[in-house]
Order: C-alpha cells, then sequence, then structure tokens
C-alpha cells in the first residue's frame, strides 16, 4: 500500500483562500484513495537536502489525478512553498495513501452506509471532509450529511463554490465565521457555541458518524461537547493539527 | 536523492544527531488523537498489569504516588514527523511496577480509557525504557497529553506512548494495536523509520 515514492507533476493550482491553496497533481501509478486518507509529500532541495510532511488529500477515488488543499504556515518550511512558489510543471514525490481511520466509504464490503455523516471542520480542517462530501456526491450515496464548517470569513473558505453548488437535501451546510460574517449575514461574527452545534448537527437519537478535524483548540472544544451532547466517544473521528 | 523539486531550498542544513531520519524539531507540542479528549478524575483512576493467568495487579493513584517517582528527560517523535528535544516529565518506572509481576509473557497490549490500544514487547518497558508519565515540564500532564497519565516509551514513536493509560495486558504475541490496525508500523523505531506497514 504505501511502498516507495512515485513521482508527481503538478497539473494546476487554484488559490482557495488569502493563506491557501489547492494543487492538482498527477501521479502514475497512485492506487486511488479513500475518503480521509493522507499522503506523504517529500520535496528534494538541489544539494540533496529533503523534507517530508503528510498532506490530507481532498480528492477520492480510483484516478491518478491527486488534489491536496494546503494552508501556508507562517514558520513552515514545506507548506509555504506549496502556497506560494510551486507551479504547474513541477515534480514532488509522493507516498500513500495511508490512513485507515479519518476514512469514510460509501460501501463497506457489499453494504452501503446509511447512517447519517455530520462533518465539523475548522478552516483547513475541510480538506479531508471535502473529501467524504465528493465521495458521497460521486456515489449517489443515500446517507444524508451535515457539514459544520467554521472559518475567519468568507475569504477564508477553501472550496466554497463546491459547497454551494453541492448543498442542498442530502448536504446540509452550517456556515460559522469567527471574524468576519458576509454582509447582510443574520448574525455577528462569533465563535461556535455548545449550543449552535446542538441545533446545527444530527441529533444522538439520529445515531450518526462524526467527524472533526481542525485545529487543536476547535476540535478539542466540539469534540468533548459533542460527547457532553450525548454521543458516544467511539463514534467520534477527530484530526487535530497545530499545539496546545 | 529524489527528483529535484524546482525553487525548494529548504530551511536548514544543520545536521541534529539528536533527530532521527526524516523528523523535523519543533517547539510545540502538537495533539494526535484519534477522538475525544476523555474527561478523568484521579479519584476515579487506576491501573492495572494482567497476566496470563488472570491475574490483575491494581494501582489507585494513591497507590501510585506512593511510588518511588523518577525525573525524566528524553526526546520525543512522531510518526507524523515532529521531534521534540529535552523534554521533562515525572512519573513512575514500569520496572518498578513489573517488580511483583510474575509472566513469561513477551508482549504487552496497553488499553487506555476511551478505548485506545497499543503493542508494545515487555522488553522495550523495561530497564530503565519506560514510565508512567504524570508530568509534563512541571506541570500536571494536560489531558490533551493524555492526563492524568499516559504511557511514556521514549524510544518508540509517539503513538506507542499510551494516552490515558489504563492499564496492560501480557499477550503472548505481538497483537496488533489501534493505530497498528489503521495502517501504522507494529513496532515504531523511529530511527528505522518504521512509520508504516
Amino acid at each position: 500500500m504505501t511502498s516507495g515514492w512515485k513521482v508527481g507533476t503538478v497539473s494546476a493550482t487554484r488559490t482557495e483562500t488569502p493563506t491557501g491553496r489547492s494543487i492538482t497533481i498527477d501521479v502514475p501509478g497512485w492506487p486511488g484513495n479513500i475518503a480521509g486518507q493522507h499522503v506523504d509529500v517529500r520535496l528534494t532541495a538541489p544539494d540533496g537536502y529533503q523534507a517530508v510532511r503528510s498532506y490530507s488529500i481532498a480528492s477520492v477515488g480510483d484516478d491518478e489525478r491527486v488534489q491536496l488543499a494546503v494552508d501556508r504556515l507562517p514558520d513552515g518550511e514545506v507548506s509555504p512553498y506549496l502556497v506560494d512558489d510551486l507551479l504547474p510543471g513541477d515534480q514532488l514525490e509522493f507516498r500513500g495513501p495511508l490512513g485507515g481511520w479519518f476514512v469514510w466509504r460509501p460501501e463497506v464490503g457489499d453494504v452501503v452506509q446509511t447512517e447519517p455523516v455530520q462533518l465539523i471542520g475548522g478552516g483547513s480542517g475541510i480538506v479531508p471532509l471535502i473529501a467524504m462530501i465528493r465521495s458521497h456526491a460521486a456515489s449517489a450515496n443515500p446517507a444524508k450529511f451535515r457539514l459544520l464548517y467554521s472559518v475567519r470569513s468568507p475569504e477564508d473558505a477553501f472550496f466554497a463554490d463546491e459547497l454551494a453548488s453541492l448543498a442542498g437535501d442530502d448536504l446540509e451546510i452550517t456556515w460559522v465565521y469567527t471574524r468576519k460574517a458576509p454582509e447582510g449575514w443574520p448574525m455577528p461574527a462569533h465563535r461556535l457555541t455548545k449550543d449552535q452545534l446542538a441545533s446545527a448537527s444530527f441529533d444522538v437519537t439520529q445515531n450518526p458518524s462524526v467527524f472533526v478535524c481542525g485545529p487543536t483548540g476547535f476540535v478539542e472544544s466540539v469534540a468533548s461537547w459533542l460527547v457532553d451532547l450525548g454521543h458516544d466517544p467511539a463514534r467520534v473521528k477527530t484530526e487535530r493539527f497545530g499545539g496546545a | 536523492m529524489g527528483i529535484i523539486s524546482r525553487g525548494f531550498t529548504g530551511r536548514s542544513r544543520e545536521v541534529n544527531p539528536a533527530l532521527p531520519p526524516g523528523q523535523f524539531l519543533t517547539e510545540d507540542f502538537p495533539v494526535l488523537s484519534a477522538g475525544p479528549t476523555p474527561d478523568i478524575d484521579t479519584a476515579d483512576w487506576e491501573f492495572s498489569i494482567r497476566t496470563e493467568s488472570g491475574e490483575a495487579h491494581r494501582w489507585t493513584w494513591d497507590d501510585l504516588m506512593a511510588l518511588p517517582i523518577e525525573d525524566i528527560a528524553t526526546d520525543i517523535h512522531c510518526v507524523t514527523r515532529w521531534s521534540k528535544l529535552g523534554t521533562s516529565w515525572r512519573g513512575v518506572s514500569l520496572d518498578t511496577l513489573f517488580a511483583d509481576v510474575d509472566t513469561s509473557s513477551g508482549y504487552t497490549m496497553a488499553h487506555s480509557y476511551g478505548g485506545y490500544t497499543t503493542n508494545v514487547p515487555l522488553e522495550d518497558l523495561l530497564d530503565g525504557k519506560a514510565w508512567i508519565a504524570f508530568e509534563f515540564d512541571g506541570e500536571p500532564l494536560a489531558p490533551e497529553h493524555g492526563g492524568p497519565a499516559r504511557l511514556l516509551v521514549p524510544h518508540l514513536y509517539f503513538w506507542k506512548s499510551a494516552k490515558w493509560i489504563r492499564g496492560l495486558v501480557m499477550h503472548d504475541s505481538d497483537d496488533p494495536g489501534f493505530w497498528e490496525q489503521n495502517g501504522y508500523h507494529l513496532y515504531g523505531d523511529p530511527w528505522r523509520e518504521q512509520r508504516y506497514w
């Protein structure tokens, strides 16, 4: 599954936010991935120095075309290069896909997954969640999806147009703006609260699978509120980034 | 050497012999957990070691605090590639906890509050290599970092240092724990880059 590094060639980049962009790479021999998995990305400098980081994959399926979305960390070594310097035609190395826990499949074996899926993302934590949303849409899976997406401002949302186009009965989206809300938004910018989480997410009685991804503080708050609201901790899967 | 990434220079060429291959230094303390952080009161906390005979050795929080406590200075290495050098902990050595345990099994499964598991060979827990740690950097261990107490096995990747530890169960074979069933290496030596299957 993870043996060996594969060379990928950047086919497109797209500015998503003031600090982040999505990158599409053709990786011949990529075996495909399920929604939520990661990939190791390796960069090599002219003198042979190498740096490797792991990124969530935004794309899903059997394709040899892989999409990442990366947020620039102010003191990062790899993310500023990926966000600011990388151009179509550039080559990087990839190993993966990796990870078998924070994943969603439309079918497990022959069994179609019909339980509701609650996705909760903060900032670039949307990346593995958009893969699940894409997997859900592409497979016409009947499960109900809800997404609660917390961003600083409308400009800080990754995949905003795509999310808007997919929103509907099968994907309900609740936006939380923490610093600046869009003009005419019914409430001022605020951080997510436990009450809002309770009203915007599937109730415990609906027995949802829950995926939470974002900065450590955000995930810590949301996951503990979910447990307070009665969710079985075993059904709340999390991915955190950054320190505490 | 891999293909050159045009325009990539990287940050530093300083060779740090304390850094295993493929790791980078962080001053931060990232948090990686598969689920919610459990809320555990030390009044309810218990640690046990269960052997192949079914015998269980148990310690309450007060029992643990009454044992010899060691200061530990060590480097830690996460499979997600960050390393933190010279961290300071306090805890009780597994040598102390295993002193009266009679077992001929060679492997352990660590079990945590919240359901996490990870497998560690017994020899990797003995001879001053592992602790039940409850202080980090002079403070009680924070819940998101595994408090009130976590296993500390710093010579292996840090997912082996199970947060919210509640017990060890002796096994005759090296059965995979949680991450080991989800793509991570059975042993996890950072110096041999045993990250994934």
